[in-house]
């Protein structure tokens, strides 16, 4: 198993190195200078254009600019925004549990249904509630999360007065940060108003951010399951009286799990894509948002130290599922 | 989701409005967060909007207008010649007292030179800290302009410019000239934390900062010894909402009390809402069409004065701007000084444009570039679909106009460079001095720059002579004179066709008493007040 995560591991290096290089070059190729877009209409004298470009070093050649974030990166530099001039560390960090709370939410949403939902289909395969759930599934992965967010909104914020319409938590609660996720802050400072209204705020972006990953899960659970179902041993494990629940928990599950985990693993990063509209929709002070803003003002540092920080993120996640592959199933992990 | 929850969900709202009544919250939907707490280096509105309850500065504008009024100085004088401004400062206005830092003393002159020589110097301590880019301090002209600033006692401050500037007291005005204080700067300095200043503020404004969350919600409370009394208000949110209609959703379930921009599409539902007001003002801004008068046919005005005449401005107005804009005549707003109504517009005339094409030597009609930003901007909300409509009037006339449009950075740097034949942009003002449109957009320097703002390229000297004049002039009421000539001569050459002027719309919740509009769209919640 060491032997396997380590294999693993040398592929993180080589992947990380050509993200940086990925990243530095295409905010590069976006038009627009990131000083210009900050003059607006007013313009900007072509000397002091020449002066501040050449305090941001983008004066020197591409290949050269790469090589000192390179070298400014290898210290753990991952420079200052060029809008707020703050460390794009310390805005990440700022963001980020804003971001993790609500993907973690999302995906806990979409496995708690998704899961039972893939399975109950194929057990009952081409029942009523078999084809409810395709159909739903298909609908959700091809809602736009735009149009999702804001009917969500409309019913439950606005006609029905269920949900908050938007943001992390009532303005009223001030609630000093301590881990930055606010379902854990409000407990910790013993504010159950705060916990309930954070809690509040929660499940809107919740299930429309937990849409698309619950409609992936739901179908391939119920693919998985139908392969694994009309397998030989199943047969076998019936007619040896097996109860049926067992069966199906046991015996069937524990195989169709294997391509959901990689499924699950993969929608990390659909959710950190759909975070970025989803943050939008709902004024969630998350990464994705912050992203966006960096692209509409040409803020380089941020779309890099950003970039980078998700993708390794993403990265050390799918290693964890490839490990946790190898734990399902133990005949993956002697293999390699 | 179960019953009992929703029903805490409920009553937790109920609370929070309760306690909202008792500690009288105003809560603004505000678009975005602000780069920071330096009004010197911002370049957005929504960042000066972020400082405004936090700051003074030496001269204000009056709340809702354009007029210059004491701020830190309680009064001044301008010598006659025009270049020396001896202000006399406010005694006894109490710094903010905050977890960040305890002022030990109250507002004086250092802090005045604190601020001018922090922009100015390039060797000052913190002329570099958060960004060395003063942008407004530079545009505006100052690092050129100031000759001198001296503190005459603790409670004077003398600033010599080297030539007489009228617009130069407005300018004082602008949010970059915000005042800081140098105690607190000395102290960051000291600790090897100089940032912190522009991070943590402390300001004599209004409210002094309580917390920051980015992208979430600005916190400020009502500070007690603020020089023009407590604000009527004690708390005062800034709920970050970047998207319109989520903005609309939340004044409507009323989780805030007033909202800027909102989508045009939802303008009619807002107006419908019985617990919501509209309110509205012309802003001060304009939209128009330029026309590259260095460039032939455009060099010659009877070529400009038939695309002019060939345009339906009203069929413009109502299919694009609905009712969020007014044909614009002028290039100066209505509601700036010096708006000389008895201007009259070209009228929408195609087969006098027609006649004056031949008569300018083009009488089957000419080819020409048109081009459309490809953003959406305070003074145009679809320059695409402008010219089409601008492409099918002058279609009538037999002039062929293609549509251009480029990303938006780059959009700004060819038509400042002057590479088009006719193209769209606007202006929103700065210091409500027409100086600030008349000069800046349609003056020799900025059109002989391949980056100034004047894309008409418009060099034409009994206008430049006139525009010149009214700069070195205080008298008010001689400067209207001469811009309103100004207007008449911009009239008769049309280097510009004037499109509209945008109207500034605020949807505001009727709880909230007497909030003015700012012309400069700016949000002042000073004075503002919520009915029980």
């Amino acid at each position: 198993m060491v032997r396997f995560i380590f294999t693993r591991l040398s592929l993180v290096v080589p992947t990380f190195i050509g993200i940086t290089l990925i990243v530095f070059v295409l905010v590069r190729l976006i038009p627009g200078d990131p000083i210009e877009t900050m003059a607006g209409e007013r313009g900007i004298d072509p000397a002091r254009l020449a002066q501040l470009r050449h305090e941001y070093g983008f004066d020197q050649p591409v290949f050269v600019q790469y090589l000192y974030y390179l070298g400014r990166l290898f210290q753990g530099d991952l420079g200052r925004s060029i809008v707020t001039h703050e460390a794009v560390i310390t805005e990440f960090k700022a963001l980020f549990p804003a971001t993790v709370e609500l993907a973690v939410c999302s995906i806990i949403f979409a496995l708690c249904l998704g899961l039972p939902a893939g399975i109950i289909a194929a057990v009952r395969r081409n029942s009523i509630f078999d084809h409810g759930v395709m159909g739903a599934s298909l609908t959700g992965y091809s809602m736009p999360i735009f149009w999702w967010g804001l009917l969500l909104i409309l019913l439950f914020s606005v006609q029905l007065g269920f949900t908050p319409v938007s943001g992390r938590i009532s303005v009223m609660f001030y609630v000093e940060s301590v881990t930055g996720f606010l379902l854990v802050d409000t407990l910790l400072v013993g504010d159950y108003d705060a916990f309930r209204s954070a809690l509040a705020h929660l499940i809107l972006p919740t299930i429309v951010l937990g849409t698309r990953p619950l409609a992936v899960i739901a179908r391939m659970t119920r693919s998985s399951m139908l392969e694994v179902l009309g397998e030989d041993y199943i047969r076998t494990a019936r007619a040896k009286g097996l109860p049926a629940y067992r069966v199906i928990a046991v015996h069937a599950l524990r195989n169709a799990l294997i391509p959901v985990v990689t499924v699950i693993g993969l929608q990390v990063g659909v959710l950190f894509t759909g975070a970025i509209l989803t943050e939008t929709i709902f004024s969630w002070p998350g990464v994705g948002k912050w992203l966006i803003e960096g692209i509409n003002r040409r803020d380089y540092p941020v779309l890099q130290g950003g970039t980078l920080i998700i993708g390794a993120i993403i990265m050390i996640i799918n290693l964890l599922v490839d490990v946790t592959y190898g734990l399902i199933n133990p005949r993956i992990r002697y293999q390699r | 989701m179960s019953r009992s929850f929703l029903l805490a969900t409920i009553c937790a709202s109920a609370l929070v409005a309760a306690s909202a009544a008792s500690a009288k919250t105003l809560v603004f939907c505000s678009e975005g967060s602000p780069e920071n707490f330096y009004p010197g280096v911002n370049t957005t509105g929504t960042s000066f909007d972020g400082n405004e309850p936090i700051y003074n500065r030496i001269v204000e504008f009056e709340r809702g207008g354009t007029k210059v009024v004491p701020g830190l100085a309680e009064k001044w004088s301008i010598s006659e010649d025009g270049t020396v401004y001896t202000f006399n400062l406010r005694r006894g206005v109490k710094w903010h007292n905050t977890r960040a830092f305890k002022p030990t003393r109250d507002f004086n002159a250092d802090d005045i030179m604190f601020m001018i020589e922090r922009q100015w110097k390039d060797s000052h301590p913190y002329f570099r800290v958060t960004s060395a880019n003063h942008s407004y301090f530079s545009d505006m002209g100052f690092p050129k302009l100031l000759k001198s600033v001296e503190k005459v006692d603790d409670y004077t401050v003398r600033i010599t410019i080297n030539r007489p500037e009228a617009p130069f007291l407005a300018n004082l005005a602008m949010p970059f000239a915000a005042v800081q204080s140098k105690e607190y700067a000395d102290a960051m300095l000291k600790a090897g934390t100089p940032e912190k200043i522009d991070q943590d503020p402390i300001g004599t404004g209004p409210f002094s900062l309580v917390q920051y969350q980015k992208d979430a919600v600005i916190r400020y409370k009502a500070w007690p010894q603020y020089w023009g009394g407590k604000a009527k208000i004690d708390d005062l949110v800034y709920s970050i909402t970047p998207d319109n209609s989520v903005r609309w959703a939340k004044l409507q379930r009323g989780e805030c009390h007033v909202m800027p921009y909102p989508n045009p599409a939802d303008l009619e539902a807002i107006a419908k809402d019985p617990n919501v007001t509209i309110l509205e003002q012309p802003g001060l801004n304009i939209g128009y069409l330029a026309f590259q008068t260095q460039k032939k046919p455009f060099d010659d005005v009877r070529v400009r004065k038939a695309m002019s005449m060939a345009i339906n401005k009203k069929a413009i107005i109502d299919a694009v701007y609905l009712t969020t804009g007014v044909a614009a005549k002028n290039p100066i707003p209505p509601s700036m000084w010096s708006y000389n109504d008895k201007v009259k517009d070209d009228p929408y005339d195609p087969q006098a444009a027609k006649k004056l094409l031949a008569e300018a030597g083009f009488p089957n009609g000419m080819e020409t570039d048109l081009w459309a930003m490809p953003v959406q901007r305070p003074y145009n909300p679809n320059a695409r679909r402008i010219a089409e409509l601008m492409q099918a009037d002058l279609a009538k006339i037999g002039v062929k106009a293609e549509i251009k449009s480029y990303e938006w950075g780059e959009y700004r740097k060819r038509v400042q460079e002057g590479q088009h034949q006719m193209a769209m942009l606007g202006w929103t003002g700065d210091n409500g001095d027409p100086d600030n449109f008349l000069y800046t957009l349609l003056g020799c320097a900025s059109a002989q720059s391949n980056s100034g703002s004047n894309i008409a390229k418009f060099c034409y000297k009994p206008y430049e002579d006139i525009v010149l004049k009214a700069k070195t002039i205080s008298d008010q009421a001689e400067r209207t004179k001469l811009y309103e000539q100004a207007q008449v001569i911009f009239k008769e050459q049309a280097p510009w066709f004037t499109i509209a002027h945008a109207v500034q719309l605020k949807p505001v919740r009727k709880s909230v008493v007497d909030f003015k509009l700012s012309p400069f769209g700016r949000h002042n919640f000073y004075g503002v007040d919520i009915k029980e």
